[in-house]
Order: structure tokens, then C-alpha cells, then sequence
């Protein structure tokens, strides 16, 4: 069900549909207001495997690569 | 006496909040992890004095990092919980909200960055809020002050507020779906050419650019101010000081005194870098030398701070930290141990794990000069000639880098990825600007001068009992033997423990070549951390770990000493 996050190209808009991982994961990305149903838009992407900048709800957060990959998103529009 | 606690998330203003409650000053700075432990303050409600606590921010009450286990601690000290929530970011904020409504304890919510709010078109409906939860709310603008006498007035008004009843965090999220419903309406924004310019600073084509860019010129500032400081304003004034204390000098006579007041005369002349005494290089070294640099450093640093660019730099870094086994947060600890190694080495509570932590703090310890240190390198190199200086801090970034691969290779642990929020670029208040960089130049004079008589007295007396000499011998065979320096150069590594910028000063009686001297100053950084440095580290690591960096920053510095002493020098 859905493609990560990370395999979003920049600017393009999607939906998130689920959290891939433990519960700390989950805890933590929820509790920066990274959540189920969420509309999540890619920022910016570094280079070599690095941290993606994505934004929800008008705030930018950096996550790790890796976090990026356990976000499954549903691209909208 | 009552406790206030506040509590928040990161970088809501409970900083600014408690300056303008207790009129105590903190720092404050726009982006996650500024307060890393916790501050009391004092304030009055009619007759009734209450303290305050000023907390580290945390997301939630499980805390994922030491600042926010401070958080968690002075939570459960408090009587009073004066919660800050971004009114930007109500929805977020609204978790925490609600784990410490289950506190029971008596709560009020201060809506803060009520202004930014409003600018972006976020409206939110004060009074069905503060129903909703059955606390006060009080929208406050914490920078202009707007707000606070409200905030103040109802604190009487605290309490415990609504019970939810919502064990798991899906109820609560659920729960804070229909607060939001209720309470809040967003007006879309479109996107102005100041969103497009945020965003490039952020993307690796545009930002890497800018980012080198700025740093450079942050640089070339500090240079140019401190410069500027000194040549204009703080030689002339110690010229104007020179035929006063000539003057005493010449009233004393040789003797005791003038040994310790005054120092040695060069040529008959009080030379206010080499003479040594309480009165001349005593003041000199702090004041003219050292504090041009500091207040240099510290205003560009609050602007980095203040503007909001350290988490985009934090950001642009990440891939680069993480090779040694950090992550972009690193460039934090940093940053600030460049004006001072405590608050560098402090600065690692906000990174997750030991393995960080211990990495960050020891590389902060082995190779970041702090700006005290960095002022004397430049007065000392700076006649030879820019390549020298280049020469040490290209030693420094070497050992950094290198040392940071291979500890990132054999220690165990985990380095986790980067989970970072990045806060709206603000336009730095110049007021809070002036503050903080006051609050740090102070905190420089009052720690600094002290410490360097201490020095100053501390190398006249065990020069006059012969100690420095019998210290000599003992470690001419490190001292001459592998880094090619004379022996006295060891009495200066012993005043290094105590004020690295002094030990530098004292290199210069010595007569060294430029090639000795970069060995020296660069030796001089990584060997050992000065007492201030060492007892937080000692704090922070504890004794095991503590034992351990020490034991590699006097391997490295041996190590490293020698080599340049081979490349320099020669054999
Ligand atoms: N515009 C605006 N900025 C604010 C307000 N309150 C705080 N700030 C800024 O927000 C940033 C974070 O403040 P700080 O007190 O360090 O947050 P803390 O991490 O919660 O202690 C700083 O740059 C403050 O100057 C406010 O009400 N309005
Ligand atoms: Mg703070």
C-alpha cells in the first residue's frame, strides 16, 4: 500500500497512509506532527543517502533517509 | 514557595517567556535545543513569591534525549505547570497539552507567537480553547511582551483542568482532531519570494554554495571586528594606560611586587604582552587581546542563532557528520564550543545516544579552539604571516575529521538519523541580540579574569620556588625530544590547564620560530581541556569515559605534535 516517502520527487504532494516501523519510530515522528493522513510535501532532498526536508502542516522537519523510506505515502493531485 | 514550571515543546519561546516573568536573563535562540538544563528565577504575585523553572523543550513526557529528561524531571518538581504552546503550530503543540493535563496539576497555556500567527493567517478561538480544556489561555507575544501582564494576572487561575481519559495515543490525537475542528481556521498563503529563498538555502545545488558563503563571511566578520576593536579602540586606551602604571613600575623598584604586579621590563620598557605581571599582561591578554574576538564571535554568533540557519546548516552537514558517527545536529556542539568549549560540550544533551554524545564532546574537547584561545593564536602567528595561521587550523579540521572516522569506527553504539525540526527564518531582534551577546562577554570577563591572575600569580610564584625549571627537566624528553620545543615550553602546558589563552601569550618569551610555534599552539589545543571544560566533561561522561578522551586527546596531541614537529622542522 503506497510508496515510501523517500521516493517522492521534490515538490510533489501525497498523502501518508502509513508508518513503517517500531513503536518508537512511530512515537516520535507522530509526535512532530508527522501522522496517518497527513499531507506531506518534499522539500529538499541531500545528496548520497542523506536526510530529506519534508513539510506538514506548513513546518519543515529534517528526517534521515532511512525514516524517510519507513513513511509510505500516496501521492495526491 | 511555589514552583512554576514551564513546559513546552522546543523552540516555542519559554526562554523569552521566563526572561520576561523573572527578568532574569537565559538564552534564547531559534531553533531546537537551546536550553539544555534547567534555570530558576524569582517572581512576585502580589505579595506571594514564586519560583519559576525555565526547562529544556520536549515533544512529549517520554523523553528521547538527556535535555528532554530534564524536561521530564523539573515537570515532576513543579506545583504550578505554565504550559507554552506555538500558536502556529497549535495541533502538534496539543499533545504535549495533553499528557500534562494528566498530570493533574494546576496548568495555564500561554498561546505564544501569537504575532506570527496572525500574520499567517491562523485564527484561533481563545475562549472555546480555554473551554475545551478547562485551563486559561492567554495569547502572548513573548519578543514584544505583549501578553505577559495577562499571562501573569492569571496565574491564580491555574488548574487542573479537563479529565479526557485518553490512555493511548491514537485516542489522544483523536481528541486533539476535534479541539482543532473546533477552535482553529487556516486562510491558505501563497508561497512569497522570501518562502523560494528559504527554500534554496535548504536544497544541496543552492544551499551548499550559500552555506560556504555564509560561513566565510561570519568569519571574515569576526576577523574584521575583532581587529577593528582592537586597533581602534582597545590599544589606544592601553596606551593612554602605559605611563600610569610606568609610573607605579618605577615607584615600586625592583623588587617582589614589581615582579608580581608588573612583570619583567623588556629593555627597561613594560612589554604588555611578555612581561607577566597581575597589572600588565594580566589585563592586557583579557582585555586587549582576547575580549575584541569574543564580542566579534558572539554577536555573528547570535545572528547565525537568531536568524534560524543552524538547522539548515545542521541539514546541509547531516551526510558529513554522519561519517563521524554523529549527525548534522553535530555542527550545534560545534559552533558554540568555537566561542567556548562548556557550552559546546553542553550542547551535546540534545544528541540521542552515548556514542554521540561521547564523540561530539570529545572532538569538541580534541580540536575546537575556543575563540579566547583563537584571539591568542592570531596575536601570536599573526605577524608571521596568514599561512601559519592556516597551518594550525587545518591541523585542528584534520584531527577533527580524522578523529571523528576512526572513533566512529571502533566505538559500539548506534549513531540514529537525524530527526530535526527546522523553525521559519526570523529577522533577529537587535535587543535580544545585544542581550545575549552581552550575557556571554560577561560571563567571559567574570570567568576569564579571575582565572588568568590565578595564571599569572601561579606561573611568578612557581617561577620563583624553582618549580618550573625541576617541571622542565622532568619533561624535556617529550617536550624537546619529540616536539622539538624548549623545556620551559612545559610550564605552559601546565598554565594551559588553567586558561588557554594565557598558556599562548606565554609562548612568546620564549623566543620560538614561527614552525615551533604552530607546534606549540596546535599541541597546546588538542592535549588537555582547560579546568572549566574538564569539569563539565567530567559532568557530562563520567569517570570512565571521561578517562577515555583524555587518554586520546594526549595520544593525539603527542602524535600529532610530532608529526609536525617532522614536517616542520625536520628531524
Ligand atoms: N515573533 C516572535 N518570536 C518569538 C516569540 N517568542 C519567542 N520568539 C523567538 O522564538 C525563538 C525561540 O525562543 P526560545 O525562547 O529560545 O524558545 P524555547 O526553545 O522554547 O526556549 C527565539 O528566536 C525567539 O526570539 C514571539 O512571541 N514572537
Ligand atoms: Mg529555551
Amino acid at each position: 500500500m503506497g510508496i515510501p516517502l523517500a521516493e517522492l520527487s521534490r515538490d510533489q504532494t501525497a498523502r501518508i497512509t502509513e508508518l513503517a516501523g517500531g513503536h518508537e519510530f512511530k512515537r516520535k515522528l507522530r509526535n512532530m506532527g508527522i501522522r496517518e493522513g497527513k499531507i506531506v510535501r518534499i522539500l529538499a532532498a541531500q545528496p548520497f543517502g542523506g536526510p530529506v526536508v519534508i513539510e506538514v502542516d506548513g513546518r519543515a522537519t529534517t528526517i534521515g533517509r532511512g525514516m524517510a523510506n519507513g513513511i509510505m505515502v500516496e501521492p495526491v493531485e | 514557595m511555589k514552583k512554576i514550571v514551564l513546559m513546552g515543546n522546543p523552540n516555542v519561546g519559554k526562554s523569552v517567556v521566563f526572561s520576561r516573568l523573572t527578568g532574569a536573563r537565559v538564552i534564547s535562540s531559534n531553533y531546537p535545543g537551546t536550553t539544555v538544563d534547567y534555570t530558576h528565577g524569582r517572581m512576585c504575585l502580589g505579595d506571594e513569591p514564586y519560583e519559576i523553572i525555565d526547562a529544556p523543550g520536549t515533544y512529549s513526557r517520554a523523553p528521547t534525549n538527556k535535555a528532554e529528561e530534564v524536561a521530564c524531571e523539573m515537570l515532576a518538581r513543579g506545583d504550578v505547570i505554565l504550559n507554552v504552546v506555538d500558536a502556529t503550530n497549535l495541533e502538534r503543540n496539543l499533545l504535549l497539552t495533553l499528557e500534562l493535563l494528566e498530570t493533574k496539576k494546576p496548568l495555564l497555556i500561554a498561546l505564544n507567537l501569537w504575532d506570527e500567527a496572525k500574520t499567517t493567517g491562523i485564527r484561533i478561538d481563545i475562549q472555546a480553547l480555554s473551554a475545551l480544556l478547562g485551563v486559561p489561555v492567554v495569547p502572548t507575544v513573548a519578543l514584544s511582551g505583549e501578553g505577559i501582564r495577562e499571562l501573569v494576572d492569571r496565574i491564580p487561575d491555574a488548574r487542573p483542568g479537563t479529565r479526557f481519559d485518553l490512555p493511548g495515543d491514537e485516542d489522544k490525537w483523536r481528541q486533539i482532531g476535534s479541539i482543532i475542528k473546533a477552535v482553529q481556521q487556516v486562510s491558505h498563503r501563497h508561497p512569497t519570494p522570501g518562502d523560494r529563498l528559504a527554500a534554496a538555502s535548504i536544497r544541496p545545488v543552492t544551499g551548499v554554495p550559500m552555506a560556504v558563503g555564509i560561513i566565510l563571511f561570519l568569519f571574515w566578520m569576526v576577523r574584521l571586528l575583532g581587529e577593528g576593536l582592537i586597533t581602534f579602540i582597545f590599544n589606544p586606551l592601553f596606551e593612554l594606560y602605559r605611563p600610569l602604571i610606568t609610573e607605579l613600575s618605577n615607584w615600586l623598584g625592583p623588587g617582589i611586587l614589581q615582579e608580581l604586579l608588573i612583570g619583567r621590563l623588556y629593555d627597561g620598557e613594560i612589554d604588555f604582552i611578555q612581561s607577566m605581571g597581575l597589572l600588565t599582561t594580566g589585563l592586557y591578554v583579557p582585555i586587549a587581546m582576547v575580549l575584541p574576538y569574543i564580542t566579534a564571535f558572539y554577536l555573528m554568533l547570535a545572528l547565525l542563532e537568531d536568524s534560524g540557519y543552524l538547522p539548515r546548516l545542521s541539514t546541509l552537514s547531516d551526510t558529513l557528520f554522519h561519517r563521524i558517527g554523529m549527525h548534522g545536529y553535530g555542527i550545534v556542539p560545534l559552533f558554540l564550543g568555537l566561542g567556548c568549549n562548556v557550552p559546546g560540550v553542553l550542547a551535546t544533551r540534545s544528541l540521542e545516544t552515548r556514542k554521540q554524545r561521547f564523540i561530539a564532546a570529545t572532538l569538541v574537547c580534541i580540536s575546537v579552539p575556543c575563540m579566547a584561545q583563537t584571539a591568542m593564536i592570531f596575536g601570536v602567528l599573526g605577524p608571521y604571516g596568514v599561512g601559519y595561521i592556516a597551518m594550525v587550523f587545518i591541523t585542528l579540521m584534520t584531527v577533527y575529521l580524522s578523529a571523528g572516522l576512526v572513533l566512529n569506527r571502533i566505538m559500539v553504539g548506534i549513531s540514529p538519523e537525524i530527526c530535526l525540526e527546522i523553525p521559519p527564518y526570523r529577522m533577529p531582534s537587535p535587543g535580544i541580540i545585544a542581550k545575549k551577546t552581552w550575557m556571554r562577554v560577561r560571563g567571559f570577563l567574570l570567568e576569564a579574569i579571575p582565572y588568568l591572575f590565578l595564571g599569572v600569580l601561579m606561573v611568578n610564584v612557581l617561577y620563583l620556588a624553582g618549580f618550573l625549571d625541576w617541571l622542565g627537566s622532568l619533561f624535556a624528553p617529550i617536550i624537546s625530544g619529540l616536539l622539538g620545543l624548549p623545556p620551559d615550553a612545559a610550564t605552559v602546558l601546565l598554565a594551559g590547564f588553567l586558561r588557554k589563552d594565557l598558556a599562548v601569550g606565554m609562548l612568546l618569551p620564549l623566543g620560538l620560530t614561527p614552525a615551533q610555534l604552530v607546534i606549540a599552539v596546535t599541541v597546546l589545543t588538542i592535549y588537555f581541556p582547560c579546568v572549566a571544560t574538564f569539569a563539565v566533561l567530567f559532568r557530562e561522561l563520567g569517570i570512565r569515559d571521561l578517562a577515555c578522551a583524555t587518554a586520546i586527546m594526549i595520544g593525539v596531541s603527542l602524535a600529532v605534535g610530532t608529526l609536525l614537529r617532522l614536517i616542520l622542522i625536520g628531524v
